[in-house]
């Protein structure tokens, strides 16, 4: 994965502001956040001088299309339901301490971040990710747990 | 509200807590279940099934082919029941009463003495639960339960917080793999992965005893003895320690005087458990069944109202030595999983394969039976690994015979 500076090479570097960022390098460092999509940068994508950066910067954010919105991706082919990430998810613990929390079954779906449908892991209520939103911390409590590498945050 | 659980039988593990959505007596979606389960629960198929030599029959002619197989035989072989119910398993210790059969299933080349240790009460062991509840050090020796039970770790044995573990695993728990590769369990185990080479574990159980008292630990194939020292540090800390035991444990043990040896040690120094790590849902179940009746886990022949038990009574001994002449496999598929060598024998016997599914063995069988998955279209009572004994309802309905009716019809064939 790319970061801000490699993302800001390919701006155009003019800090217009016409994307709402005091200056590019901020706009880079929103791009990486994903608060902004390259899309946000008008120059960028309109002017046919940076149609080639414009496509790069595409390109790179493509992978992450199917994630959600913490980046969360799941790899169905490679999870087989064991269930740690479920039981070891900090925001699960504390949102059904004796559902998933011990082990058993969800007592309160509608809370959970992840929970296992047909054998393999599901995320949803991503608004409790401890990923997610402003005080985000980089949590890997469902990635270290997971035997097969089956969860990936992009 | 109170949800509607249902026991998932797709391993020793027995899963009380699984959520299904059926329609028409379809499983639509598992929710809880790992894949295997998942898989399990999904198995159910179509309309019953009877051949006999590979023709389609009805009922009361595959029954009565059964029953006339038994008669005629002088000593069949009564095997599987692995993933039968406990009333099943009662029923084939009557039937292999009445018939003089010789009577064993897996457990007599896997975990089987180790069960019966257990069952004479000469290691200490204790209950999942308590596992979840109160463990502190957890060791996975030569076994692999990310891959054979896929919950162990997040139900039971690692993850889960208990009545007196509630800060959770990356404080209270510390998670132990002995293997002779890196395994998906040993890679969560992470810097507490002790890699040992094939048949090591004898000279690593003594290096053990050795480090526990302070000694020395000493191996021929150089493991280093700081590694060692350290983990015996760690196992001496235990407030509530669990071994679980695999069949690779197991297997590169001729005996298990090393196991007893180092429970003992291990005792005097701290608290632990051993667990054996069953795979099929209700081996223990028949181990105890069996020894209920009996006295003996597994391996026996009746005679005359007397029981005999030794080796030459298993399996796989008594297929090589030709000593049976016909045999009723319920719920196994030994001529995929034994050795060739031992298993074409049964290809020289008439078979009864009794199974929910198609197998190699069903195919060479003279009569095959089509059963009900037990614990997903018949209910019944099952013994999990680690003991406790957990009643299941069925999750559909569906015309199979369960295989208590089955051998309820043949016995009264007989």
């Amino acid at each position: 994965m790319t970061n801000a500076m490699e993302l800001y090479q390919m701006l155009p570097k003019t800090n217009c502001k016409k994307c709402g960022k005091t200056s590019c390098m901020a706009f880079a460092v929103a791009l990486m956040a994903r608060e902004l999509t390259p899309e946000d940068c008008p120059p960028l994508k309109e002017e046919s001088k940076y149609k080639e950066s414009y496509e790069k910067i595409c390109e790179i954010f493509k992978p992450s299309e199917g994630a959600t919105e913490t980046g969360l991706i799941v790899h169905e082919d490679l999870c087989f339901g064991c269930g740690n990430c479920v039981v070891a998810c900090p925001p699960n613990v504390a949102n059904d301490p004796y559902g998933v929390g011990s082990g058993n079954a969800p007592r309160n779906v509608h809370k959970l971040v992840l929970t296992i449908e047909d054998g393999i892991v599901k995320a949803q209520n991503l608004g409790e990710c401890r990923r997610f939103g402003k005080n985000k911390i980089l949590c890997n409590g469902c990635i270290v747990t997971c035997p097969v590498e089956a969860i990936e945050f992009v | 509200m109170e949800k509607n659980y249902y026991v998932c039988t797709g391993c020793g593990l027995l899963c009380d807590d699984i959520e299904v959505e059926s329609e028409k007596n379809i499983v639509n979606k598992v929710y809880t279940a790992c894949r295997v389960g998942v898989a399990h629960m999904k198995e159910a198929k179509g309309e019953a099934n009877f051949r006999v030599d590979n023709k389609p029959v009805d009922e009361a002619t595959a029954i009565r082919e059964a029953a006339s197989i038994l008669k005629n035989a002088k000593n069949p072989l009564i095997f599987g029941l692995g993933t039968s119910t406990d009333e099943t398993q009662k029923l084939a210790i009557e039937l292999a009463r009445k018939t003089s059969a010789t009577l064993d299933d897996t457990s007599s080349f896997c975990l089987g003495p180790l069960v019966e240790a257990l069952i004479q009460d000469k290691v200490k062991t204790c209950t999942l639960d308590d596992v979840r509840n109160k463990a502190d050090v957890i060791i996975f020796w030569g076994a692999d339960p990310s891959d054979s039970h896929p919950r162990h770790l997040s139900k039971y044995s690692y993850f889960p917080r208990g009545s007196e573990k509630q800060r959770g695993w990356e404080e209270e728990r510390t998670a132990i793999a002995i293997d002779i590769r890196k395994s998906h369990t040993a890679k969560i185990c992470g810097n507490y992965f002790f890699q040992i080479p094939p048949e090591g574990d004898t000279e690593f159980i003594d290096a053990l005893i050795a480090a526990l008292s302070g000694k020395l630990p000493k191996t021929s194939y150089n493991y280093p003895p700081k590694k060692i020292l350290e983990l015996a540090n760690i196992l001496k800390g235990a407030k509530f320690g669990v071994i679980f035991a695999g069949l690779g444990l197991i297997y590169s043990l001729e005996n298990l005087e090393p196991v007893f040896r180092l429970m003992k040690a291990l005792n005097e120094k701290a608290n632990f458990h051993l667990i054996p790590m069953v795979g099929h849902y209700n081996m223990r179940g028949f181990n105890e069944n069996l020894f209920a009746e009996t006295g003996y886990v597994n391996s026996v022949k009746f005679e005359n109202g007397m029981v005999k038990h030794g080796p030459e009574y298993s399996v796989v001994e008594s297929l090589k030595a030709k000593t049976v002449d016909a045999a009723l496999i319920i719920g196994s598929d030994p001529l995929s999983s034994l050795p060739r060598s031992v298993s074409k024998n049964l290809l020289e016997i008439p078979v009864i394969s009794m199974d929910p599914c198609e197998t190699l063995t069903s195919k060479h069988a003279k009569v095959y039976i089509n059963t009900a998955i037990s614990g997903v279209e018949s209910g019944g009572s099952a013994t999990r690994m680690d003991g406790t004994k957990v009643n299941f309802k069925p999750v559909i309905e569906t015309a199979h015979l369960s295989d208590e009716a089955i051998l309820k019809k043949i016995m009264e064939a007989l």
